[in-house]
């Protein structure tokens, strides 16, 4: 029987790199899959208290967050085709840093 | 199941979420994510959440992520369009040291967090088994019982979240494409 | 052995009839000259037919099965503690009701035929048509609450719709309005007495919205929350049955096409009301207070509206009234718990009524569409069929011996008496005088004297035989259906044995007699029923009488507004004048004004202007922190984070 913090401990690895990755990082894909992975974390750590306290609330929480996600990714991945897109239109390079984001601002 | 098939897929899990953050392109990056996922799904499996598992597959490392490679493969990304990151270790070294603290603090927590699970048989006692004596706790029926009955508000809102993102999407791209 | 699943399908065929109609409406907008208007009217007889087939079978099967026959078509839905199949429910109650309804409703869709021929959006007035067939079917099977709601709801939708079938006459579309709304206030109190039962029985431990269920643990509630209940559930009849005070859409309802008042303003929808009392018979039974307090309102409603009837002048104003009045009496019957007396009345008023509508629809067809009796006069010349069929309804509703309407009214006036109302009693009998008056008076009027517009009369002619026929089968079901429901001293009600296991027995005789002391009561009974009969025949003769020496005598009746109490009478007692002072132009000007003065300029602009701006200036202001550098709100993020993080680990310890 695996104690159940050990899941925690792998939980709270995968959102520590998800969040590294989402500070560290420029670029937009990895910066999106690293939220990807950060929910991931979290989903880890609902199943794993739900298996500890015998209830189910837990997975439901998991699966509203993979329908948060599906959501967040047609989004996501809309508005950064759309940058992409707008930042070659205007021969800029570095077309897929994080950067581009602060032209929405204006 | 023997506790080794645990370690052997946080492994898994963990050191392709590593290689995804450290991937210069976006494309083995989501690779390797994906075999995060697929590893987390046989977590989830031994969490006694098999509907999880399952939709952690079929939803997360399926559809979400063939979205991605999808994007990435259509917007042909070509080595200028990927942003300069020079300093790009320092970051992410910088990044591992915040992550590496909030770390740190959660095993602190956890580590006191030592009161003893529900036992299978409990649980079984508590959501029956099905005729092959495996509990039918996280199965498509309780899950899907909890989800109607209790969290029936969540899910409706999560459904309008689902339509709003659908709606939003069609905006986005009929402007420009 | 009938199979159960006969059941389901009473209500299935009219419902097909229904969505294949509608689709021929739906595909044929625009195409000039319409669907063939034989091939419609066939599917929309065919479907009313097919159910009076399978109803028979049922209906002869009841005989050997007196629980009746339950089947389970599918489960509509299932909520926790509240399980809802779409079970139908026929019994000897629910037997008679789709006896009724199918037969009666397929005559009527034969006479439609004939009726409608000319008439534009044929296949759309059937459509309605076999809808309301459908919904009435599933109002009186349905084995639950929610199922009978939905064919009560469905009922009211179809009454709504074909009130207005001459929608683009604005006074038509607002009388189906107004039968809408006024449906929707009793409707309320309906919904009130559902989800007081049940949630009452729920906290008894017994969740249920099953009728036999709720039959069963009847005797759980107490006196006064079944009072409570019963009115609740009693004010969704008034609004369905007309009852006062919200009896005042039926006359207006008129608006519809004759057919669609003889089928649902007289013989089926209006009828609900007393059905559904009489299916919580159980729920009555715990509490007479209730019961009381429906025959008081059963008989004032009778006595109101008979008063209304002897001064209009519209024929089917007249049958209107004569609706409501009787409407009024069954619930005086189902109020003192004689269900067998109410239920039977329904059954014989839906065979004359029907015969009087659709006789005066026959009248006003000849008549080119005229419904008002100043210009009627010596018709039975020209419609000596239509004259005779409707004389007969009229004795039969005037309560003469041997016709159906003799029996079931004087078990309904019996049935007061013997309940020690007898102030009730004398109200129902000066009305069974009132109501000989009033149908003699539009016979005579109508039929008799000198015509009093010689260019319509002239033209006048005998309906074709698809609307004399069923007026011919509703005759002879008005003569004969009387015999099912004889008094005890003719042998006994077969009606009320019939319907015993469904709604109770209504005991003439205390139980604890035997003996010699049970043959005096036996003698005493008889005796005091023979005298109660002859009341009411004498009632009746006079009203005849004096309908004959009012309006049989003068060659041309005046009229004209009336005067004094008369006036009362013809102004139908101020109801609507009182409602539309009280309700409708408060709330118009209200509104209006609201609209006008609050709503529009205040609310509606306020918040299209006041958003923006507000949106505005919280924008000028939060500008200011946002970079728009995407990595800094993620640090502050992280930050954030952090903070809280380390104050609740130093706050909490596990």
């Amino acid at each position: 029987m695996i104690p159940t913090h050990h899941f925690l401990i792998v939980s709270a690895a995968l959102f520590s790199i998800g969040l590294a990755g989402f500070i560290g990082r420029r670029n937009l894909f990895i910066i999106f899959m690293s939220v990807e992975l950060m929910l991931n974390g979290v989903n880890l750590s609902f199943l794993a208290f739900a298996r500890h306290l015998g209830d189910l609330g837990g997975h439901v929480f998991t699966f509203l967050v993979i329908a948060l996600a599906a959501a967040e990714a047609a989004i996501g991945l809309a508005i950064v085709i759309l940058i992409f897109k707008n930042a070659g239109a205007a021969a800029q390079s570095d077309a897929l840093s994080v950067d581009q984001y602060q032209a929405l601002k204006h | 199941m023997h506790p080794a098939f645990f370690y052997l897929l946080s492994f898994v899990a963990i050191a392709a979420a590593l290689a995804m953050v450290t991937q210069r392109h976006p494309l083995p990056a989501a690779f390797a994510l994906v075999l995060s996922f697929l590893g987390l799904a046989g977590v989830y499996a031994l969490l006694v959440a098999p509907l999880m598992a399952i939709l952690q597959i079929l939803v997360y490392a399926g559809a979400i992520m063939a979205l991605v490679v999808f994007v990435i493969m259509l917007l042909n990304v070509r080595d200028e369009d990927l942003p300069r990151e020079p300093g790009m270790p320092w970051q992410l070294g910088a990044g591992f040291a915040v992550g590496g603290v909030f770390f740190a603090m959660m095993v602190d927590v956890l580590s006191k967090y030592n009161s003893s699970p529900v036992t299978v048989s409990e649980l079984s006692r508590a959501y029956g088994t099905s005729a092959t004596g495996e509990p039918l706790f996280g199965g498509i029926a309780t899950v899907g019982q909890v989800l109607f009955l209790k969290y029936t508000f969540p899910f409706e809102v999560i459904s309008v979240l689902l339509t709003v993102a659908v709606v939003g999407v069609v905006v986005l791209a009929k402007r420009r494409i | 052995m009938t199979s159960s699943y006969l059941v389901s399908l009473v209500p299935l065929f009219p419902l097909l009839g229904a969505i294949l109609l509608g689709l021929i409406a739906l595909f044929s907008v625009g195409s000039g000259e319409g669907p063939n208007r034989r091939l419609v009217g066939l599917i929309a007889c065919l479907g009313p037919i097919l159910s009076l087939v399978v109803a028979t079978r049922l209906f002869l099967g009841l005989y050997d099965h007196p629980q009746g026959y339950v089947h389970t078509a599918f489960t509509w839905f299932s909520v926790g503690s509240l399980h809802v199949p779409a079970e139908f429910w026929a019994d000897r109650l629910s037997g008679v009701m789709i006896m009724v309804v199918t037969f009666v409703g397929s005559l009527i869709h034969i006479y439609s035929v004939g009726y409608m021929g000319h008439e534009r959006g044929f296949t759309r007035f059937f459509a309605y048509l076999n809808l309301f067939t459908f919904s009435m079917l599933v109002l009186v099977l349905g084995k639950n609450v929610p199922l009978m709601f939905l064919g009560w709801e469905g009922v009211g939708a179809c009454s709504y719709l074909l009130i207005g079938y001459y929608f683009t006459e604005s006074e038509k579309a607002l009388a189906a309005n107004k039968a809408f709304i006024v449906n929707r206030v009793g409707d309320f109190g309906f919904l009130l007495g559902l989800f007081t039962l049940f949630w009452y029985l729920g906290s008894k431990g017994v969740w249920t919205v099953d009728f036999a269920t709720i039959r069963a643990h009847a005797d759980l509630i107490t006196p006064a929350m079944a009072g409570v209940i019963g009115m609740l559930l009693f004010v969704g009849a008034m609004g369905k049955s007309a009852q006062i005070p919200l009896h005042t859409w039926l006359a207006d309802a008129m608006a519809g096409p004759t057919p669609v008042s003889a089928l649902i303003h007289a013989a089926t929808m209006v009828t609900a009301g007393v059905y559904m009392v009489a299916r919580m018979a159980a729920v009555y039974g715990v509490a007479p207070a209730a019961g009381h307090f429906i025959a008081i309102v059963g008989m004032c409603t009778a006595i109101l509206a008979a008063t209304i009837a002897i001064t209009q002048h519209n024929i089917k104003k007249v049958l209107a009234y004569s609706t409501v009045s009787q409407l009024g009496y069954m619930f005086a019957a189902v109020g003192a718990g004689a269900y067998a007396a109410g239920v039977f009345h329904l059954f014989t008023h839906a065979f004359f009524k029907a015969l009087l509508f659709l006789g005066a629809g026959a009248v006003i067809h000849a008549m080119h569409h005229e419904e008002e009796m100043d210009r009627y006069g010596g018709l039975i010349r020209k419609l000596p069929f239509t004259g005779g069929v409707m004389l007969i309804a009229c004795v039969a509703i005037a309560g003469l011996p041997p016709l159906a309407g003799f029996f079931s009214k004087d078990a309904i006036l019996f049935a007061q008496w013997e309940s020690g109302w007898y102030w009730l009693y004398a109200v129902g009998l000066f009305t069974s005088f009132l109501t000989a008056f009033y149908m003699f008076r539009m016979w005579f009027l109508t039929f008799t004297g000198r015509p009093r517009d010689a260019q319509l009369f002239s033209h006048a002619h005998e309906g074709p035989a698809v609307m004399n026929g069923p007026l011919l089968v509703l005759a002879a079901g008005t003569v004969t259906v009387g015999f099912l429901g004889l008094p005890e001293a003719l042998g006994g009600s077969a009606f009320a044995h019939w319907l015993a296991p469904a709604v109770g027995e209504h005991a003439h005789l205390p139980a604890d007699l035997s003996g010699g002391a049970l043959a005096a009561a036996k003698v005493a009974l008889h005796r005091s029923e023979w005298l109660f009969a002859s009341f009411a025949v004498v009632a009746g003769g006079l009203g005849i009488l004096f309908a004959w020496l009012k309006h049989g005598t003068h060659v041309l009746p005046v009229f004209g507004q009336a005067s004094g109490l008369f006036g009362v009478f013809q102004n139908k007692w101020y109801f609507d004048h009182v409602y539309d002072a009280l309700f409708v132009k408060p709330s118009i000007h209200l509104l209006g004004w609201g609209t006008r003065h609050v709503v529009d300029p205040f609310i509606i602009d306020g918040v299209v202007r006041g958003v923006p701006r507000l949106y505005g200036a919280f924008a000028d202001t939060i500008r200011l922190l946002q970079t728009g550098a995407v990595r800094v709100y993620a640090y502050v993020l992280l930050v954030g984070m952090l903070a809280l993080l380390s104050f609740v680990l130093t706050k909490w310890s596990f």
